[in-house]
């Protein structure tokens, strides 16, 4: 199973990164929550992948029974999950935010920490 | 939202999500579920709430705010590690008790207590995010 | 309390009064540094209390381990050489705090000022006390940093800031010189403390590293030190107030560098590179120094560049190794720290009595300053190495050291003669020069200073007196002690004042004559100076500048290169680099996967979902505008939660569900205010170069993941948790057990990110878009420009 999931994480990953080599904020910001879930499928692809068996011990019993799922990128991934969600909402806003100011969403345009044509920096002391 | 449909099922969508969720939360120790999971289901009904009765309603309905809430769940969160300290092992250390209620025993743990407060901090922080943007939507 | 308690906390006890010191000059004015002198005078009774223990030869040491791990303590050597530093640190600082209490009286700043005193205090006094060598870098670079305070305190002139940044830079570089040299002693004998280090002294001198080492810490030593070239900010440092001037640019900081050759000296001393290093660069800085004093016409001025010429005459000494040579360093280190910190003093109450410091506007203040007077001329005499004063032993016992007639002594002889003779005249322009002769109008009438301002050079020119009339006590408690820890075996030192007939009495009839000679020709020869400095027209100072200004240059076209404030540059680079490491380093490793092995029985469904993914990618990229781009970015996301249900992850299934509305809700909801009605298509140009770097990167970590599946897999942790999840945990779901009890702390760590993501979002919200535009205009580098 591992292979066709390498194939698929590659095409996350391609996807996100077009993404996020583009000028537009909005488009970046797919970007990132593609390279999110790409990552996600990476680690869990990475601990190997068990159809249908989830990592959860059957009643009376004090250890599993046989095979199941790798419990560890789980509970990996769980957290990432909501921690890459906190993330992708702050640059949202944090985009939306640099819309209402400057009025514009192409990067090029946002030029404010860094302005075109910087004068070289004063030479006294 | 205008939508009189949607207004109408809110209510008993909303409540029978909010017992869901905390029914997730509660069961995660042992089954699919957890603080995480039960917390953004409460979110997401609170989300349908605001977007069906106005975010006013939601914010009257939690009587707390939101970030309120996060941060009580945070404390609650650390003080559950702290715990473990106060009885002479590492901090963060699961502690159980079963005390006995009508009979039945019922298994109480400071990891619980974690979970809730991990629980809290989803809830609060998250919905109070959905709030402030669904909020904006409307002015 | 025990002793090692007490001396540490007589260690630190400086910077605690430099954190009182505001304070206390805001509630008592400049009557602050009554109380706060009494901080280096509990500091000097301190260490007397050593004085009968190290002048019978021990050694008290102590300390505290500080980074075990690495062989890094917090720990004290006091024997003869660092004792002594410590009480000419505490008792001319004791004076200096009392000083600037008065120099500085009413200014506005005089808490601040005497709290940097107090701090640079205490790094000098752990400098000279260390025995660990990281110690030693650590307060080092804290003198340095005390000094750049120092230096600009008056910091609204940029003749301060530039005086400052130039000490701290040449310093502070000297300091990373240091550091490597001191890293390369520890490598190659193993310890990191001064007091096992004297053991290892042969292992040292032998290794072919030697050099390096011996070089890396004379660019500490000579940098602190102001050798030439290195000397060009200690002149600009006269910019500091007069109490500066007196206490670091004469007394202390400038001899740590003479300090540290001296406590090198038992371990890196007496090879030939020693012995020919340090005599040539400190007999160079004694001419120039010496040359440079009698060009100049201010007092502080030529009081700097003498103590230039003092700091090569004592390098020259410590370098010649011999045992005169280096008793005769003693005697003079400690004389030259009592008569100049004088002068300096004197000169300050001069310039703050009669607003002026030029010479030649100065005359006949006798009758008006006294005090200053009768102060000046003695401390002038012991600089002129007259008897009866310190400066005399000292210049005798130079005198014995060099005084012999093999070609290298009478060279250096020569040097030392010439030196002294021009320090002789400087000396007595200085005391001389402004009190007699005819009264000249001053820009403020001449009076008296007040007690603080002629107490401190009254007490230092009686010490000098003091300490040669009682030679022999002064040799058992400072001289023997200290010149035998520098040479790392007993030495007795015996000079008095009680003139032989020999070659050094003759040589230094030599020096006096020469000295009164250039007295009478200092205005002749001073305008020779100029001519000559005039025609040469650059010098290390200006060269100083063009680096500064080449530092700056470079580095805004470096930085214009590199961040050229465009998104997609950075993002670009990025990305290659992250595709450069993929490929790379699997082939530089051969670490390329074996060709896969598809598995042939999979269920039609699960690839339907996976065909449902990479279509919904398809399209987010492919989308004409944003909306349909964020509606396919849901479908992505829930065919992610549907293969999570697939491969038994239940938990994280029903997360990705609930997380891919919750963004696809806010999406929609931020979006539909950004009223972007323009297309953001790429141009084909940029389309294929973006596409191709993206392939790359997928392709990349493809074979990544493929590699990483194909290796053998480490089960050890997964299996634990399996086991032990329901014994110790009492939870069936692994996942959440993992989650709220195994990692736990992780968990805490990661609702917190939650939960300040959260407060962030919601500041962000809230904030009015108008604020934000005067934010940015506040953020102008230049506006602040007009206030200073």
């Amino acid at each position: 199973m591992e292979p066709i999931f390498a194939i698929l994480v590659g095409l996350f990953f391609a996807v996100a990164v077009y993404l996020l080599l583009s000028k537009f904020i909005i488009r970046v910001l797919l970007g990132v929550a593609i390279l999110g879930n790409a990552v996600n499928l990476l680690i869990f692809a990475s601990g190997r992948i068990l159809r249908d068996v989830p990592p959860v011990i059957g009643a009376s019993l004090d250890m599993s029974v046989g095979p199941t799922a790798n419990p560890l990128p789980q509970a990996l991934i769980l957290t990432a999950i909501v921690i890459s969600f906190s993330f992708f909402s702050f640059l949202l806003v944090l985009s939306w935010r640099a819309y209402r100011v400057l009025e514009t969403d192409n990067t090029d345009e946002m030029r404010v920490a860094e302005p075109e044509g910087d004068a070289p920096p004063p030479l006294r002391y | 939202m205008k939508s009189l449909i949607l207004r109408t099922v809110a209510p008993l969508l909303i409540a029978l999500m909010l017992m869901f969720s905390i029914f997730v939360l509660l069961r995660g120790h042992n089954e699919p579920g957890g603080g995480f999971i039960g917390g953004l289901i409460a979110v997401a009904a609170l989300a349908i709430h605001g977007i069906a009765n106005g975010v006013e309603t939601v914010r009257r309905a939690i009587v707390f705010d939101p970030l309120a809430i996060a941060g009580a769940g945070l404390l609650m969160a650390t003080l559950a590690g702290l715990i473990s300290l106060w009885m002479q092992v590492p901090f963060m250390t699961g502690i159980w008790i079963e005390p006995s209620l009508l009979g039945q025993k019922v298994p109480l743990s400071s990891v619980m207590l974690f979970d809730t407060g991990v629980y809290l901090v989803v809830v609060g922080a998250l919905t109070g995010v959905v709030l402030a943007l669904e909020e904006r939507g409307e002015d | 309390m025990d002793g090692t308690a007490l001396t540490c906390l007589t260690l630190f006890l400086p910077f605690l009064g430099a954190l009182l010191a505001p304070w206390l000059t805001r509630r008592m004015g400049h009557n602050a540094a009554w109380v706060l002198a009494l901080v280096p005078a509990a500091i000097f009774l301190h260490f007397i209390g050593f004085s009968a223990e190290v002048a019978d030869g021990g050694i008290v040491t102590g300390g505290y381990r500080w980074v075990p791990s690495l062989d890094v303590g917090f720990y004290w050597l006091i024997d003869g050489l660092s004792l002594t530093f410590a009480l000419l640190i505490s008792g001319i600082g004791t004076l200096i705090v009392l000083y600037a209490g008065g120099y500085l009286k009413g200014h506005k700043q005089q808490g601040r000022f005497l709290s940097f005193l107090l701090m640079f205090m205490g790094a000098m006094l752990g400098l000279v006390i260390s025995d660990s060598f990281l110690m030693l870098f650590v307060y080092w670079e804290l003198t340095s940093i005390t000094s750049f305070l120092l230096i600009g305190f008056d910091h609204t002139r940029q003749a301060a800031r530039r005086a400052a940044l130039q000490a701290l830079v040449v310093t502070g570089g000297g300091g990373l010189f240091l550091l490597a040299g001191l890293l390369l002693i520890w490598n190659i004998t193993g310890t990191t403390q001064f007091s096992t280090l004297f053991a290892m002294a042969p292992q040292l001198k032998e290794s072919p590293l030697y050099l390096a080492a011996l070089l890396l810490v004379l660019g500490g030593a000579f940098t602190k030190s102001a050798q030439f070239p290195f000397h060009i900010w200690l002149p600009n440092a006269m910019e500091a107030p007069t109490p500066v001037s007196a206490y670091l640019h004469s007394a202390t900081m400038v001899k740590a560098g003479v300090y540290l050759l001296m406590r090198l000296n038992p371990a890196m001393g007496g090879t030939p590179e020693w012995q020919t290093i340090l005599p040539v660069v400190g007999g160079t800085t004694l001419l120039i120094g010496a040359l440079l004093a009698v060009r100049q016409t201010d007092l502080k001025l030529m009081l700097a560049y003498t103590t230039m010429a003092s700091l090569g005459l004592l390098v020259l000494l410590t370098g010649f190794g011999s045992p005169h040579a280096i008793e005769a360093a003693v005697l003079y280190l400690v004389a030259h720290a009592l008569f100049k910190g004088a002068l300096f003093m004197i000169a300050g109450i001069i310039d703050h009595e009669t607003g002026t410091r030029d010479i030649r506007k100065l005359g006949g203040l006798r009758r008006a300053m006294p005090i200053t007077f009768a102060a000046a001329i003695a401390a002038a005499l012991s600089m002129a190495g007259l008897p009866p004063f310190l400066g005399f032993l000292a210049k005798e016992e130079i005198y014995y050291a060099l005084g012999r007639f093999d070609a290298w002594s009478v060279v250096f002889a020569a040097i030392a003669i010439l030196g002294n003779a021009l320090m002789f005249a400087v000396a007595f322009a200085i005391a001389l020069k402004p009190f007699l002769g005819a009264k000249v109008e001053t820009p403020k009438p001449a009076h008296e200073g007040p007690l603080l301002l002629w107490i401190g050079p009254a007490v230092l020119s009686l010490k000098g007196l003091a300490m040669a009339a009682l030679a022999g006590l002064t040799h058992h408690l400072v001289s023997t002690p200290m010149a035998s820890a520098i040479a790392g075996e007993p030495r007795l030192v015996e000079i008095s004042l009680v003139p032989h007939l020999g070659v050094p009495l003759g040589l230094s009839v030599v020096t006096v004559v020469l000295g009164v000679l250039i007295y009478r020709n200092l205005d002749r020869l001073r305008a020779l100076l100029a001519g000559v400095l005039a025609d040469i027209g650059w010098g290390p100072d200006r060269g100083f500048d063009q680096a500064m200004r080449g530092l700056v240059g470079f580095s805004f076209r470096l930085t214009q290169r590199l961040q050229t404030g465009r998104f997609d540059d950075y993002m670009t680079v990025t990305f290659i680099a992250l595709a450069v490491v993929l490929f790379a380093t699997p082939f530089v490793f051969g670490e390329m996967p074996r060709p896969p092995v598809f598995p042939k029985d999979v269920p039609w469904h699960e690839l339907a979902i996976m065909a449902i993914a990479a279509v919904g990618l398809v399209t987010v990229v492919l989308a004409k505008d944003r909306l349909t781009a964020i509606v396919s970015l849901g479908i992505q996301g829930f065919a992610v939660a549907v293969i999570f249900l697939l491969y038994g992850a239940p938990d994280l299934s029903f997360t990705q569900f609930m997380i891919e509305t919750l963004v696809v809700v806010i999406l929609a909801l931020v979006m539909t205010r950004l009223k972007v009605y323009k297309t953001d298509h790429r141009p084909f140009r940029q389309t294929l170069p973006d596409a191709t770097i993206a392939a790359a990167c997928g392709l990349g970590l493809c074979l990544l993941l493929l590699t990483v599946t194909q290796s053998p897999f480490d089960t050890t942790l997964s299996d634990f948790f399996n086991l032990h999840s329901q014994a110790i945990a009492h939870g069936a779901n692994v996942v959440n057990v993992i989650i709220v009890d195994f990692r736990g702390t992780d968990t805490l760590g990661e609702i917190a990110v939650v939960m300040i993501a959260a407060l962030a979002i919601l500041s962000l919200v809230r904030l009015r878009a108008g604020s934000m535009t005067t934010r940015m205009a506040d953020n102008d580098p230049d506006a602040g420009e007009g206030s200073a």
